[in-house]
């Protein structure tokens, strides 16, 4: 068993794991975080998505042990207060899901785009979200409530 | 995946010891090539040994002439890099095609350069751009390291620690992905230095290679017509489910004609 200091959500956390155990695995099974889904365990989907450090990362693709000392945002640390983040609103608000199993990467991937200045028309949104599938293919409304959630992102921060 | 024990190494040598007190060792980069073939069970390392914490082995820097990239920087550092931007902007362009942004987030030069993946990107720059690989006991020449199929000219306990890319007069990277896998169908890095023209192919063959008829005619002539006749042929290239192998032949002509356009506008 290895032991691994994170921060999860703003929270503290210390943990025991083997070395095999992903990312994602701790993150479901150890903390019940069920929001980051797993999709395809290939490093296909995205569905796993979250931040490690800032950056948006394949948490199926990461050791765990290897995040010792990491700070990890998932999707259910998006929410302030309670309130929906301005990317989960707009995923609300412009139908920018169906059965929602990729929306909680979908979104971790679009506020990382954001924060990252690359959300800046239809095709970088595209572009930048080319490492998470949709298997509803409802591409059109995602592109529509990223580029909502990011001019609301925007205006939040200005 | 099989269970393993977990090493963190802080510097090269702590690596390479740890590496050879082991039966079955791995070291691990990005993990984005490693952890996939660990699931699939393709690879059962008995020890893993963490490269990420060797301090500076990430750092991007510009030494008179020579850019100097470590093994551990990431495709979004390198793409992201001013100093890469200004040195070769090809080699940004190419890392910002490698993959997806995640992929980007966590794959690293050094461990594309490892795996000599028949279909990376990288090979093609380290090649085209004439690069040597500088690693904890030599420096290898682009033109000796890869040898064949996922294998190199590497000791298996050799750590590749940087590359080195010269300044080149020109450069540009084309890149046709495969649109599911994003992986180069084929991949061409041209680069001119004092009118000599080099042309580095990824993932066309079984392992990248240089296009000597092409370079040779572009040498002489670095025009449209001086090409024209000159062909590759398809009797050593892939053929797969994606693309036969005269497709490739075709495309990887494609994509150089494209280069010498964009190289002489
Ligand atoms: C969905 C997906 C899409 C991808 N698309 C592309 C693409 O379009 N183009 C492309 O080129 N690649 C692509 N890749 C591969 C990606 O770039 C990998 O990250 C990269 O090939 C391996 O780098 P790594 O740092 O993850 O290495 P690891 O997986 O950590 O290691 C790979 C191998 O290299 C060895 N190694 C690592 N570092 C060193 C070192 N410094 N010295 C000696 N040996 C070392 C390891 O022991 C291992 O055998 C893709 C990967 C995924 C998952
Ligand atoms: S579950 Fe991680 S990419 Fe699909
Ligand atoms: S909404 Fe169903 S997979 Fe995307």
């Amino acid at each position: 068993m290895e032991t691994i200091e994170l921060k999860i959500n703003g929270r503290k956390r210390t943990l025991h794991c083997l070395p095999n155990a992903t990312l994602v695995e701790v993150l479901r099974d150890q903390l019940h975080l069920t929001g980051t889904h797993i999709g395809c365990d290939t490093t296909q989907c995205g569905a796993c998505t979250i931040h490690v450090d800032g950056d948006a990362v394949k948490a199926c693709t990461v050791l765990a042990v290897r995040s010792d000392g990491s700070e990890i945002t998932t999707i259910e640390g998006l929410a302030e207060n309670e309130a929906s983040h301005p990317m989960q609103k707009a995923f609300k608000a412009c139908h920018g899901l169906q059965c929602g199993f990729c929306t909680p990467g979908m979104i971790m991937s679009a506020v990382d785009l954001v924060n990252k200045g690359c959300a800046v028309d239809p095709a970088a949104i595209r572009e930048g979200l080319s490492g998470n599938i949709c298997r509803c293919t409802g591409y059109q409304n995602i592109v529509a409530a990223v580029l909502q959630g990011a001019s609301e992102m925007q205006e939040q921060s200005s | 995946m099989y269970q393993f024990n977990f090493h963190k190494a802080d510097n090269l040598s702590t690596a390479v010891e740890l590496f050879n007190a082991f039966d079955e060792p791995m070291y691990i980069a990005g993990g984005h090539t490693l952890i996939p073939t660990m699931k699939q069970r393709l690879s059962a390392p008995s020890d893993v040994i963490d490269l990420a914490k060797i301090p500076d082995l990430d750092a991007i820097t510009l030494a008179g002439d020579t850019l100097q990239i470590g093994a551990m920087a990431t495709h979004a550092k390198v793409a992201a890099s001013s100093l890469v931007q200004g040195h070769c902007s090809a080699l940004a362009t190419l890392a910002e095609g490698i993959g997806d942004r995640q992929v980007r987030h966590r794959g690293t030069i050094g461990g594309s350069l490892a795996n000599n993946d028949p279909a990376a990107d990288y090979p093609a720059a380290v090649l085209g751009l004439g690069a040597q690989i500088v690693t904890d006991r030599r420096t290898i020449t682009a033109d000796t390291f890869f040898k064949a199929m996922f294998e190199t000219t590497l000791e298996p306990d050799e750590i590749i620690q940087t590359i080195h890319f010269p300044q080149v007069d020109q450069a540009v990277y084309l890149k046709f992905p495969n649109p599911a896998s994003r992986y180069a169908m084929v991949g061409v890095m041209l680069t001119r230095t004092a009118g000599e023209a080099r042309i580095a192919i990824t993932g066309a063959a079984a392992s990248v290679f240089r296009a000597a008829a092409f370079e040779e005619a572009l040498t002489a002539d670095f025009s449209l017509p001086a090409i024209d006749a000159v062909t590759l042929p398809a009797e050593t290239l892939n053929a797969d489910m994606h693309a036969s192998a005269e497709y490739r032949a075709h495309l990887c002509k494609v994509l150089i004609k494209r280069g010498v356009n964009a190289l002489s506008s």
